[in-house]
């Protein structure tokens, strides 16, 4: 089942990549002709067992790696030395532990290193930081050092701290990894509130299914699926295929929020 | 980095972590130079100290208990006059010592317990992030503050995870008690070692993905300037510690 959902016409996607191929350092292959494209304002889950070069997808997409050959665009501008500081501003990446996301004494200084970087004037800085934190829910915590928080805390902090470079494309890597339920609900909360091109590498089925309307799922460096979720997620023999699972008593219903 | 800290509002607490840390290196610069036959003048600091302390509403008991951390520092210093050599005074009736062996360590237990002192009251009134900050607003090399932030951030998180392997190693009825256990600890100190390393590469991934381009601009923000006023507020404790200095060279205590 390869079944592309065609993007809006009109506006430069907000990320495309094209027939992209990534060899490691060791000659393996990790990215196979990857072709994806995300509209503007999109949701989508990246889905894929370990090791599917779902995280290595990740990080071509603001430059931290370089493609060996094929194309990566962001609003329409080619990811190159020229364009890598616009395109770090605008592909906000969130990384897996809050605690490599988190590396300033306190998380006001945190929140403000992407925007100092991308030149922000200072005077805007404080605004900046607060109106990040307030996004997550964590406007009180601007003082705090983050080894003080609690995970879901951080989780969230480290969201603000990419959210202030005004972005206009998140890319969260397992952003529920290790949360409790709790913790994982505020999240898609903050998720759903905020209004920005989301891409969503994640196994967390569920939580793919509440929040991104379309899922791509990528195996072994390739493409093997990009359709509606609830169409993915029903596929069981798809879902198997590729090491995917629902949780015990999930039943992909009718899609309610 | 936790528990060194003592939450307060106090003048001392209020005071810029730059200014502190200022204070603080002027006034262990003072007590270093100062010769250790003027023994008043290292009276004199101590009252100088304890005011400070007193001012910053440390209590006495906590004061000394982080005080001992120089303990294992100055040991030595006990020895000195029992092996020290030249001319020997006769103590508690038949214990020989070095005289140049006594002063030595009196110069050593008086200096280090004055800085000690000082540094634990910068640290108690001092959030690590603040001296952080402070360093930066000094004008340290980036590079340096940048350091110093990271191991501030960090040692709790190395430290976490040092005390995770080693439940998970007592879990399964490890005890270090005997020399065989070496090739172990040193296996999860290389483990500790490569984990640690690995992290630092995905913090620079992270750094990089924020634009990171070697400056330090984020370290100082949310400190402030120090004015004149607060300058001559912290500066204080090295003036007044000089004026002891001074009176004492004076003098002929």
């Amino acid at each position: 089942m390869v079944d592309v959902v065609s993007p809006a016409a009109s506006a430069p996607p907000a990320l495309r990549v094209e027939e992209l191929v990534y060899d490691y350092p060791d000659g393996r292959r990790a990215l196979d002709s990857v072709d994806l494209e995300i509209g503007q304002g999109e949701r989508v889950a990246l889905l894929g067992p370990n090791g599917a070069g779902k995280t290595t997808l990740a990080l071509h997409l603001n430059g931290i790696l370089t493609p060996s050959s094929g194309v990566v665009e962001v609003g329409g501008e080619a990811v190159s030395n020229e364009s890598l500081a616009r395109v770090r501003q605008a592909v906000g990446l969130v990384f897996q532990d809050p605690d490599d996301q988190l590396f300033m004494p306190t998380v006001a200084q945190d929140v403000a290193f992407g925007p100092l970087n991308f030149g922000v004037p200072e005077g805007e800085i404080p605004d900046r930081v607060h109106r990040a934190l307030a996004a997550v829910g964590m406007a009180d915590a601007a003082d705090s050092y983050p080894g003080h928080l609690s995970f879901g805390q951080r989780r969230r902090v480290a969201i603000a701290t990419v959210l202030s470079c005004e972005p206009s494309v998140l890319v969260l890597d397992e952003p529920t990894s290790n949360l409790d339920p709790a913790a994982r609900r505020d999240l898609a909360e903050v998720l759903d509130s905020l209004d920005v091109t989301v891409l969503m590498v994640t196994h967390d089925l569920p939580f793919a299914w509440q929040l991104c309307p379309r899922s791509v799922i990528l195996d072994a460096g390739r493409i093997r699926a990009d359709a509606a979720t609830p169409e993915v997620l029903a596929d069981s023999a798809l879902l198997a295929q590729h090491r995917l699972e629902l949780p015990f008593g999930f039943d992909p219903g009718p899609r309610t929020q | 980095m936790e528990g060194l800290y003592l939450a307060g509002d106090s003048r001392i607490h209020r005071l810029p972590a730059q200014v502190k840390v200022v204070a603080a290196l002027f006034f262990v610069l003072v007590v270093v130079t100062t010769p250790r036959e003027r023994v008043l003048a290292f009276a004199g600091y101590a009252v100088l100290v304890a005011a400070v302390a007193a001012l910053a509403a440390i209590p006495p008991l906590r004061m000394l208990r982080r005080m001992m951390i120089e303990v294992p520092f100055v040991v030595f210093a006990v020895l000195l006059p029992v092996f020290g050599l030249g001319e020997r005074v006769t103590v508690l009736g038949g214990v020989s010592l070095s005289v140049e062996g006594l002063w030595a360590a009196w110069n050593i237990l008086a200096k280090a317990t004055l800085g000690v002192a000082v540094a634990v009251i910068l640290g108690a009134t001092t959030r690590p992030q603040d001296v952080v900050g402070g360093l930066a607003r000094l004008r340290l090399p980036a590079l340096l503050v940048q350091i110093t932030g990271f191991m501030v951030r960090y040692v709790d998180v190395v430290v976490d995870e040092a005390t995770r392997m080693r439940t998970a190693m007592a879990a399964r009825g490890f005890t270090a008690r005997h020399l065989n256990a070496w090739p172990a600890v040193a296996r999860s100190l290389g483990t500790l070692f490569v984990r640690t390393y690995e992290r630092g590469e995905r913090v620079h991934v992270a750094m990089l993905s924020r634009g990171y381009d070697g400056s330090a601009k984020a370290w100082s923000l949310g400190t402030s300037p120090a004015g004149p006023t607060v300058w001559a507020t912290g500066l204080a404790l090295p003036a007044a510690a000089l004026a002891v200095a001074g009176a004492a060279w004076w003098s002929t205590w």
